[in-house]
């Protein structure tokens, strides 16, 4: 029996990983594919606590449904937002879109 | 056996993962992302989420990839390229090390040894009366979300003038 703690620890390096993408990467795309990495990451500990908790019901998997409607929702804006920087700036780097830096 | 499916599993998609942040070629990240979610899908199916894992294969891995190579396509010229990185990585690398470093000692430490609850055998019906009962309201409020999502990427990544 794989205890909890391993899916944890699977969670928090999934999280980190993702958390890497979006510190370092420069292009905007990878940027959104690593924030779908750490909610991975999060779904992963949303749906090992609700199956490890004594006296558990399912809202562990219930939450992690809303989770995945919400990135969904979140790519599709995310990405529309890159289409239409593309098209002001021709580039999806996020250093070189600075308009609005001091 | 279990085990040895769970590290597989886990390994697999840890290394997917690290793929998708460091690979040089943008379209190269996409496909691992795949690779990733179906590992992350293959977790849910260990721990008796099967709904899940389904919808985990049908919604990222069917949708939400599609939708980014989709993006690539439309946007970047797709080739590898040198300077994918900023200029912050080694702060970075160092900053996400040490969070992930205490996480993980957390987990494996902090954690009680809980039992696993004999499993339920009705999940997916279980799961669509919770949803349909005690969480009604936000699941109300998850489709108003999806609509203003998709109303709003479509004016979003509209013309202008059109």
């Amino acid at each position: 029996m794989i205890p909890l703690s391993y899916f944890l620890s699977l969670g928090a390096i999934l999280f980190g990983v993702g958390m890497f993408g979006v510190l370092t990467r420069r292009n905007a795309i990878a940027i959104l594919m690593a924030v779908e990495l750490m909610l991975n990451a999060v779904n992963i500990n949303f749906i090992a606590l609700s199956r490890y908790l004594p006296n558990s019901t399912l809202d562990g998997q219930v939450f992690a449904i809303f989770v995945i409607t919400v990135a969904a929702a979140e790519a599709a804006v995310g990405l529309a937002i890159v289409l239409a920087l593309y098209r002001n700036f021709k580039t999806v780097d996020v250093d070189e879109i600075n308009l609005m830096k001091w | 056996m279990t085990a040895v499916l769970f590290f597989a599993l886990a390994a697999f998609t840890v290394a997917a993962a690290l793929l998708v942040v460091l690979a040089r070629n943008i379209v190269h990240s996409a496909v691992a992302l795949i690779f990733s979610f179906c590992g992350v899908a293959g977790i849910y199916v260990l721990l008796d989420a099967e709904f899940l894992a389904a919808v985990q294969v049908l919604i990222y891995v069917g949708g939400i990839t599609i939708l980014l190579l989709f993006a690539i396509m439309l946007t970047t010229r797709i080739a590898a390229r040198a300077d994918v990185f900023n200029e912050q990585i080694g702060l970075s690398a160092v900053i996400v090390l040490g969070i992930t470093a205490i996480l993980v000692y957390a987990s494996l430490t902090g954690i009680p040894a809980f039992e696993r609850p004999p499993v339920s055998p009705e999940t997916t019906p279980a799961l669509g009366r919770l949803l349909l009962t005690t969480h009604v309201l936000p699941f109300e409020v998850a489709s108003i979300l999806l609509l203003a999502a998709m109303v709003g990427a479509i004016v979003i990544a509209r013309r202008e003038g059109e």
